[in-house]
């Protein structure tokens, strides 16, 4: 399955600066733009996504932060105003190269929504359904162990393992979007994207969810949309901000909400006019 | 900086930093009043310093409150963040400075009716006089948020070292020329010692503003200068 995407490949490479203090970059974009018809929506962003981190885009609504996310699994192709130029690498893959397979790319770099959205089906089927569809279980036993394991790696397998049968739909909201996570799991993602995956919930199942993506972070390259600047200091190592379709300041999370360089990155994370 | 959406928050802001400016003012005059007290046996005025340190006690654990409140309430970021954490430390830091001065005030009363010769007091005097000016100057920079002034007078402690230690050794001095100047001058000593330490607190404030501004914590690179603890005292015996 592997050696299938890696032969399809294109040979053009795209490489990064190595940046001090983080992993080596996973994902690396170049003068990206995004247009929406004549929008300008997201102005010549270039910035490295360490491996095995969490990386946090922040800004205030329409700064560009979730159409950037959405161009690492080429959501955006499916809005059909939408122009992405400039270049995208995973691991040195051009991910908008002509002869690459999309559904393959989406295998690697998964998603997660605001919304929790299970399938109307079982919890079982919801997990197993990226897994049957890709071919990665050979047999109903691996397919099982899937579904297991991506409900461990969730965090959900203890509260539904007696009920892999009932729908989806019927869990908690916190349950449902852990559910999704197992879901995106299952499949073998390198990457996972989530859009502000825990706006919709409570306090208690967004610290589940935060707890999650700390453990996710060992195995997953995660990069979170987020409007709590909270959430983005608690969870990443790196932290993006963006401005009317401007990457204005990006560095260790750390350094962003105590000591950021930019004024309107400062502005922005004390609550000021911008 | 301009002004938070939230219009109650910079109230608060400014509510703390007002706070801690008047604390700075409350503190000078218990240092000031204090070694007066010290130098003409004042035990009324000395008694005013004592009574003050309770006023300040009262401040630094309203500010303390108040900076608790707001990172819990507002989940301060950055500068917000810096200034209120700055605010919590330098209200510890002036407290400390009213707590030595009032130490001072206490002795005042244990050297009434003894033996305490004008001169002898001079050089408390004088290093008192160098710890006010740093302790101005740093409430100073703080209020204007100035950190190329902490930056300068996070230098100057060295000098409150250095007459630190030639205090004690002249206080010996005295202490071996007549063995009556021996209580007066260990009380003097312990003076002393509590101005040189209210100029360790300048010194932390001044460290705190220079964080507060820059963001960056300053290098614990400084040269301590107090050198009584390696001093001997020779007593000519040999």
């Amino acid at each position: 399955m592997e050696a299938m995407v890696a032969d399809a490949r294109p040979s053009a490479t795209i490489r990064s600066v190595p940046s001090e203090g983080f992993k080596p970059a996973k994902v690396i974009t170049q003068d990206v733009n995004v247009y929406y018809g004549q929008k300008h929506a997201l102005k010549h962003v270039t910035i490295d996504i360490p491996e095995r981190s969490v990386t946090a885009f922040i800004g205030p609504s329409g700064c560009g932060k979730s159409t950037f996310l959405r161009c690492f699994n080429r959501m955006n192709d499916t809005i059909s105003a939408a122009r992405v130029t400039g270049k995208i690498g995973i691991d040195g893959l051009d991910i908008y190269d002509p002869s690459l397979d999309v559904v393959q790319l989406r295998a690697r770099v998964g998603m997660v929504f605001q919304k929790p959205n299970p399938f109307p089906k079982s919890i079982y089927e919801n997990v197993a359904y990226g897994p049957r569809i890709h071919g990665i279980a050979a047999s109903k036993a691996e397919l099982d162990d899937i579904v297991a394991s991506s409900l461990r790696k969730a965090g959900l397998f203890e509260e539904v393992k007696d009920r892999l049968n009932e729908s989806g739909t019927g869990l908690s909201g916190g349950q449902q979007q852990r559910l999704c996570i197992a879901r995106a799991i299952a499949v073998g993602p390198e990457v996972i994207l989530m859009d502000e995956p825990c706006s919709a919930l409570d306090p208690i199942a967004t610290a589940k969810i935060e707890e999650l993506i700390d453990e996710l972070r060992e195995n997953f390259t995660i990069v979170i949309v987020t409007h709590s600047m909270q959430q983005a200091a608690r969870v990443s190592q790196k932290t993006a901000f963006f401005h009317l379709g401007d990457l204005v300041e990006e560095g260790p999370t750390d350094m962003i909400f105590t000591n950021p360089k930019e004024r309107r990155t400062q502005d922005y994370i004390t609550g000021r006019f911008g | 900086m301009s002004e938070h959406i939230v219009a109650a928050y910079d109230d608060e802001l400014t509510g703390i930093a007002g706070t801690i400016a008047e604390m700075g003012g409350l503190a000078e005059r218990m240092l000031v009043d204090s070694v007066t007290a010290l130098v003409r046996v004042d035990t009324h005025l000395a008694q005013s310093v004592i009574t003050t340190d309770l006023r300040l006690d009262s401040m630094q654990r309203r500010v303390e409150e108040a900076t608790i409140s707001l990172i819990a309430r507002r989940q301060p970021m950055a500068r917000d963040l810096r200034d209120i954490v700055t605010a919590l430390r330098v209200s510890i830091d002036i407290e400390r400075i009213g707590d030595l001065a009032k130490n001072i005030a206490k002795r005042v009363a244990a050297i009434d009716g003894h033996f305490h010769p004008k001169r002898l007091a001079l050089g408390v005097e004088h290093i008192s006089d160098i710890a006010l000016e740093q302790v101005k100057a740093v409430i100073d920079a703080y209020t204007g948020k100035d950190s190329v002034a902490a930056l300068a007078i996070r230098d100057r402690d060295n000098e409150i070292d250095q007459m630190y230690t030639s205090l004690f050794r002249e206080l010996l001095t005295y202490m071996m020329e007549d063995p009556r100047n021996i209580t007066f001058c260990t009380h003097l000593l312990f003076c002393a010692k509590n101005i040189e330490r209210i100029g360790d607190h300048a010194t932390n404030i001044a460290e705190n503003v220079y964080y507060q501004v820059t963001g960056q914590q300053l290098a614990d690179d400084r040269p301590k200068l107090d050198e009584s603890s390696l001093t001997p005292a020779d007593f000519g015996t040999r």
